[in-house]
């Protein structure tokens, strides 16, 4: 029943915020107030990543209101904000039939993109029509590799992600003694995995880590047996893990079943690892599962409160909120010092400028030539008890890490 | 039979190029050349499942060699996108005459031919997912450059008309085979494969070609398509969504008519968008009506929305009956 | 490589997974061998029942596999249901009208389930997600171990069923010789709807063994019933034993092919059997029909 309503609600939203467009599009209508800028949001509202795309949406929306609330955009004479909804529905032909309606509606900008495959489409779409794009959190390196010059990403791309993951794994074996020396990569064999296991394989060795197996197993899985018994076979020390929520799931289920218990599971944009939804409905097998991944700053008091609006609207809580959050904070900080909604002078403040970055622990966010964030950073996360707790780096952990796990 | 006149197929394939004339937004022009493209797939389809009755579940195995053929070959080998385009629909032909001669030396058709089309499209996408030289599952991007010799256009209408001139060409490979003998050893195999067979019709070589037209068709439709989105991965290339929604436009425009798979993607697609809007966030709306559609079309009028229109007296001639 | 206990336990495994997806596979092979369709929403109809299998644990509390009890009847009343009023009459007995509107259910299916759902993955715990039983030095996980043990049982119960039951009867009449059978007064209308019912009740009680180790969402049907085809196909289309055995085989083949090969190479090996079984044996290995 919940779940109509919710829906429901998601509806009327949608609804409004289409009237809203129109209405305002009309001309000679409160010549008093500034025009209000439009803000073109691209999720999956619908499709097999709805999900994401709704917590996305909270972080927005949470965001809009903050600085309509707060006087909305100084430079423009108080100039609203507002947020146009496009629906990527999950798969790359609707991305770009979203972006084309988003342009359609007048946006100043388009955010968001969420998956790699969507983005890429979504921003190709945009380039023709030099609407500014900015990433929430797709990671594909190709995003910003091919010069289109109205694409930035906040987010950190793969490359920056793995460089850190890997540099954050050496500091935890150190620091623990080093009881790590064996690893096994199990990973889906889709972009996601096989790019993963592809840069663990060349960068671990270096480090000082033996990979004992690289095992790939397809999206959907309908065993992950096999897999498992293969690592209790091998009995690594460390399992470095990169697939979607329902494999991952499947795979720490198996592990506990079939009582695999290594030193520490590693994920690097783990699909469950950083899931408030897995530790609470296996909290035995989430145990002590370490990610490294998009996170908000734990310490911000505004991250408390987009948690309580998430769990208000009966949601678990992930990154994409706070992503999205602070991406539209980095968007009005771009049209002040623009002065101006025009796009091109959007994507030039955009280029040119350092911005704030929200809650996200970026520091100052600085779009390099090819449009990526090179101050972007992802955060170790750690299951601990019925929480995710951020343990690397220090600046912006709230607990300790729990390691090795299993003595 | 309904064979509609050339100058008939003259008039709906100017009426559509007209209509980008007409300044359509950008987001309505992307939905008809998205139209195209579905129809040409579904033209291809038309060949085997509607003239020759022989239902392919994988036709996304020449959709995917075509876009992989215009990828692959402009970004690893500098190809120029024409020369590609025709690469990639030779490549269509070629894979179904690969199909074609396993499943129709083996005498397959009805659910087993069905069924060996859907595992061959699962194969490649499968090896498209997991080889480099495919991209593997990080897909392949094209470059964006417009200009005439990248067959990428600043002015998005000259690719409608471009897509829109392949459904002309799909169009009248349709209008000749209903007017060639070839034709006539279609329809034959399709209603009477033994009386075809004891007439003298070479029913493998004509197998042979049908599959080969169908599947060069259906590789244009995944050339257009990589060429407009300018990505494509392997579930995208060779996923079941372009065999269905293929199938789904050829039927319900009705099956083993020239203008029905044009008809039907029009219709649909049209039709999925307006659900869209109609039911607001509520995921799987529009499949959900496509799937109804699908079964009311083959419950109600088997034979398509082209008989449906004749049938409700356009033209009710006694033959649309026993068509 | 590995030793012994490792292959051992796989391959073991793999018998237990294979005698669920042979459970999947009765169901469609009992129906391609009366009515002569593949049936195109049999992994959809999988989902249905997983889903219902999740409602009684998830609301009402109930155990997963108690849960079958209540999911088998009603299963078997929508495969009734959906042949009698909806694929029988809808695809006006035409082969090619089969192959259609069970695809068109299929994606009417999947796409109600996401609308009234949504995409969210969902799990029940029960008290044995996590158990096994230990065999010496083997552990075997329980929830396999069961549906190893009523796979089997259903097998042979559906045996009976055909062999000694009225319906049964008429069930193999209808198959055998679809003509002979209406004139000598069994409705085959109503044959067909039964088989299809059968068929569906199979599938809640693989949906009710799966449960508790797998996960549901409206996609999820679509992960087994290819496997399903290549079983049905392997063992010979409309062969009951056949589906059985193919079942076990391709499981102990996916569990080997995994240990040596990789998982995602061992998809590819159970499409090459089915396309190659297509082309060289369309008949699988116990069928009798050309």
């Amino acid at each position: 029943m919940t779940r109509h309503q919710k829906s429901l609600s998601r509806r009327t939203v949608l609804k409004s915020s289409v009237a809203l467009t129109s209405m305002l599009a009309a001309p000679g209508l409160l010549r008093a107030e500034p025009a209000p800028v439009k803000v073109g949001l691209l999720q999956p509202i619908s499709g097999a990543f709805a999900l994401d795309g709704d917590l996305a949406k909270i972080g927005a929306e949470f965001a809009i209101k903050e600085i309509n609330d707060a006087g909305g955009i100084k430079a423009l004479g108080g100039a609203k904000l507002e947020l146009v909804i496009g629906d990527s529905r999950s798969n790359a032909e609707a991305g770009a039939q979203a972006t084309e309606e988003l342009q359609s509606a007048g946006v100043a900008a388009v955010l968001g993109g969420f998956a790699s495959g969507i983005t890429l489409t979504a921003t190709q779409t945009a380039a023709r029509y030099d609407l500014p794009f900015v990433v929430d959190c797709a990671v594909a390196d190709t995003i910003t590799d091919r010069g289109l010059k109205n694409t930035f990403r906040f987010n950190p791309n793969f490359s920056m992600a793995t460089a850190v993951a890997l540099k954050n794994l050496v500091k935890l074996n150190d620091d623990a003694g080093k009881p790590i020396k064996t690893v096994a990569i199990v990973h889906e064999d889709g972009l996601f995995g096989s790019g993963l296991a592809k840069i663990m394989q060349e960068k671990l060795p270096p480090l000082g880590f033996q990979i004992v197996e690289t095992i790939a197993h397809p999206t959907p899985a309908r065993d992950m047996t096999n897999v498992v018994l293969r690592l209790r076979a091998l009995n690594p020390d460390l399992i470095v893990p990169s697939h979607y929520f329902n494999e991952f799931v499947l795979m720490a289920r198996t592990l506990q079943q079939q009582r695999v218990r290594p030193k520490g599971i590693y994920a690097v944009f783990g699909g469950a690892a950083s899931s408030y939804r897995f530790v609470n409905e296996f909290p035995e097998a989430a145990q002590g599962v370490m990610d490294c991944n998009h996170w908000g700053d734990p310490k911000s008091p505004i991250t408390a409160k987009l948690r309580e609006t998430v769990t208000a609207a009966g949601k678990f809580y992930a990154y994409n909120t706070p992503i999205n959050y602070s991406l539209v904070k980095v968007f009005a900080q771009a049209v002040e010092k623009a002065g101006s909604a025009d796009r091109a002078k959007i994507i030039e403040a955009l280029a040119a400028n350092e911005f704030d970055s929200g809650i996200m622990p970026y520091g100052k966010t600085k779009f390099d030539a090819k449009g990526q964030n090179s101050s972007a950073l992802p955060l170790n996360t750690q299951v601990q008890g019925k929480d995710i707790k951020v343990i690397y780096p220090a600046e912006y952990a709230d607990a300790k890490p729990v390691f090795p796990i299993n003595g | 039979m309904t064979r509609p006149r050339l100058s008939t197929l003259a008039i709906i394939v100017a009426a559509l190029a007209v209509v980008p004339l007409a300044g359509l937004s950008g987001s309505l022009l992307n939905l008809m050349i998205f139209m195209m493209i579905i129809a040409l797939a579904a033209q291809g389809w038309n060949i085997l499942g509607g003239y020759a009755g022989l239902s392919s579940f994988g036709h996304a195995a020449f959709f995917g060699a075509g876009a992989y053929a215009m990828v692959v070959l402009q970004t690893r080998f500098g190809v120029n996108a024409w020369i590609a385009l025709v690469i990639g629909i030779a490549l269509g032909a070629l894979v179904g005459a690969f199909i074609g001669f396993l499943s129709f030396r083996s005498g397959l058709k009805g659910s087993y031919f069905a069924l060996i089309t859907l595992a061959f499209a699962e194969v490649a996408r499968i090896l498209a997912n997991s080889t480099n030289f495919t991209g593997g599952a990080a897909g392949i991007l094209l470059k964006l450059q417009t200009g005439l010799p990248y067959l990428q256009f600043a002015d998005r209408r000259y690719f409608l008309l471009i897509a829109l001139g392949f459904v002309a060409i799909g169009l009248l490979v349709s209008w000749w085979l209903e007017h060639s003998r070839f034709g006539a050893y279609l329809v034959a195999l399709r209603e009477n494969e033994q009386a075809a067979q004891a007439l003298g019709v070479d029913v493998f070589a004509v197998k042979m070609k049908a599959i080969a037209i169908s599947g060069a068709l259906t590789a244009a439709a995944g050339c257009l398509y990589a060429q407009n989105y300018l990505f494509i991965d392997a579930n995208v290339a060779f996923g079941s969504w372009i065999s269905i929604e293929a199938l789904f436009a050829a039927i319900v425009g009705g099956s083993g008519t020239v203008i029905g798979p044009l008809l039907g993607a029009i219709v649909l697609l049209g039709l999925g968008e307006l659900t869209k809007m109609v039911s607001g966030g509520i995921p799987g709306m529009d499949l959900l009506v496509f799937g109804v559609i699908l079964v009311l079309s083959v419950a109600y009028s088997p034979n398509g929305l082209v008989m449906l229109m004749k049938s409700l007296g356009l033209r009710a001639p006694a033959k649309a009956r026993e068509a | 490589m590995y030793s012994p206990q490792i292959v051992v336990e796989a391959l073991l495994n793999g018998l237990m997974l294979g005698a669920i997806y042979a459970l999947i596979a009765l169901g469609l092979t009992l129906i391609y061998g009366v009515l002569h369709i593949v049936n195109f929403a049999h992994g959809a109809l999988l989902t249905v029942a997983m889903f219902m299998v999740w409602l009684a644990c998830a609301r009402y509390g109930l155990d997963p596999y108690l849960a079958i009890l209540f999911v088998a009847p009603a299963m078997f009343a929508l495969g009734y249901g959906l042949q009698r009023f909806i694929i029988g009459p809808a695809s006006h007995g035409k082969d090619n009208g089969i192959l259609l509107v069970t695809l068109g259910l299929s994606i009417i299916i999947e796409n109600a389930l996401l609308a009234a759902f949504q995409s969210d993955t969902r799990t029940i715990t029960s008290d044995y997600s996590f158990k096994v039983v230990e065999l010496g030095p083997l552990l075997l996980s329980f929830p396999r171990v069961v549906g190893f043990g009523v796979t089997i049982a259903t097998t042979i119960l559906l045996w009976l069923v055909l062999h000694q039951t009225d319906i049964g009867k008429a069930i193999r009449a209808v198959a055998k010789e679809k003509l002979g059978a209406s004139l000598v007064g069994i409705s085959v209308p109503h044959v067909y709807a039964m088989t299809f019912a059968i068929g569906c009740a199979c599938l809640a009680v693989a949906a009710g063994l799966l449960m508790p180790s797998f996960y549901v969402s409206p996609k999820t049907g679509a992960a087994f019933v290819l496997v399903a085809f290549t079983i049905v196909v392997l063992g010979g289309m409309g062969s009951i034993p056949g589906a059985l055995i193919g079942g076990l085989l391709i499981g102990v083949v996916e569990a080997a092919s995994s240990l040596f090969l990789g998982d995602s190479l061992g998809q590819i090996g159970i499409f090459l059997i089915f396309i190659v079984t297509l082309l060289v044996r369309p008949t699988g290995l116990f069928g009798a029909r050309a």
